[in-house]
């Protein structure tokens, strides 16, 4: 009886050591303009003090796959996450519509050829997911085909999600709208750009870790 | 007077033509009729995993060709009490393209559909002008 209590013992504390330690893939997944890199941004300025990317008002910003390697500490439990921070996923692409943000033809059709990569990376690397935060702007319609893809997808892989419903401060943000379409997910409304409810988005992603572990 | 808009063509693809393909040729059928300017009209729908590489192969069509822009996709449920917006993407993880004719999915060229707009008992076609 004793010799099996006390491996056991032993293998509990060096279990929890280990899960503690882990590194989970957190990626940050959704269509453009939502406010993924900015969130990304906002969780390394508070634990390492730099961002991953940059952030502008033209869609597809974010045109590569960015990763930067961050430690959360939360009521006494530290996680380290690799976070993924990846380009929107869109069903279409044309150069012209970033003429109307100022940027000139060859500008507008690098910046397009460049996207289209982008979502083809951004969809490859679903698999490498651990947890997923679904990022949407809270003031636009979340019924959309791309949602339904990337949820579906994340599902259908097993891969926990958590669904931000972001840019609460603006006057047409509405937060039960995602509530209603992602009923059977945990739904956390913040202003990534702003830092608010960012403690209940970090309270939330540790609840998305533990039940997966 | 005969004008663009009057030219658009709505290609009807029954559950059948599709339903015995491998999900490769799936989506490359519909992706070739789509860059033929055409707007697709399909029972069943894609399974998520299949809407993705939909997407994909989208994506690397626009890097090959200039007038392919990409495309506009939406799933509809005739019936009226039909599909939840969560239901949708049960339905999709469950691959239904053979298993549920009561779903249509529209496929349109983004060149031609500016958006698809959709409530439970209507689909609305925004195209270009």
């Amino acid at each position: 009886m004793k010799i099996r209590i006390i491996p056991d013992f032993f293998k509990r504390i060096f279990a929890n050591l280990f899960s503690v330690k882990k590194n989970i893939r957190l990626g940050f997944y959704g269509p453009p303009n939502s406010g993924k890199t900015t969130l990304a941004n906002r969780i390394c300025k508070d634990w390492l003090g730099e961002e991953i990317g940059k952030v502008s008002k033209i869609p597809h910003e974010t045109r590569e796959i960015q990763t930067k390697e961050v430690e959360i500490k939360r009521k006494g439990q530290t996680i380290t996450f690799k976070l993924v921070d990846t380009p929107g996923i869109a069903t279409k692409i044309d150069y012209e519509d970033f003429l109307h943000y100022g940027l000139n033809v060859k500008e507008s059709k690098k910046r397009a050829k460049e996207a289209t990569r982008g979502v083809v990376e951004s969809i490859k690397w679903l698999d490498d997911m651990d947890v997923v935060v679904v990022v949407l702007d809270s003031t636009e319609n979340p019924y959309t085909q791309v949602n339904i893809t990337i949820v579906g997808n994340l599902v259908a892989r097993k891969i926990p999600v958590l669904v931000v419903a972001n840019k609460i401060d603006k006057r047409k943000s509405d937060i039960k709208k995602i509530e209603a379409a992602f009923p059977e997910f945990d739904v956390v409304g913040i202003s990534a750009k702003f830092g608010k409810n960012i403690e209940e988005f970090y309270e939330s992603l540790f609840n998305i870790v533990k039940k997966k572990r | 007077m005969a004008n663009k808009k009057s030219n658009v063509t709505l290609q009807f693809i029954p559950y059948s033509e599709l339903a015995y393909l491998t999900s490769y040729k799936r989506v490359k059928k519909l992706l070739e009729v789509v860059s033929e300017e055409r707007i697709i009209l399909f029972q069943g729908r894609l399974s998520s995993e299949e809407e993705a590489d939909l997407i994909e192969e989208t994506m690397k069509k626009i890097g090959k060709s200039k007038k392919f822009k990409g495309i506009e996709l939406t799933t509809f449920s005739p019936k009226v009490t039909g599909l939840s917006f969560f239901n949708q993407v049960r339905e999709g993880i469950a691959g239904f393209l053979v298993g549920n004719r009561d779903i249509l999915t529209i496929i349109g060229p983004a060149t031609l559909v500016r958006e698809i707009k959709k409530d439970p008992t209507k689909i609305q076609l925004l195209l270009r002008k």
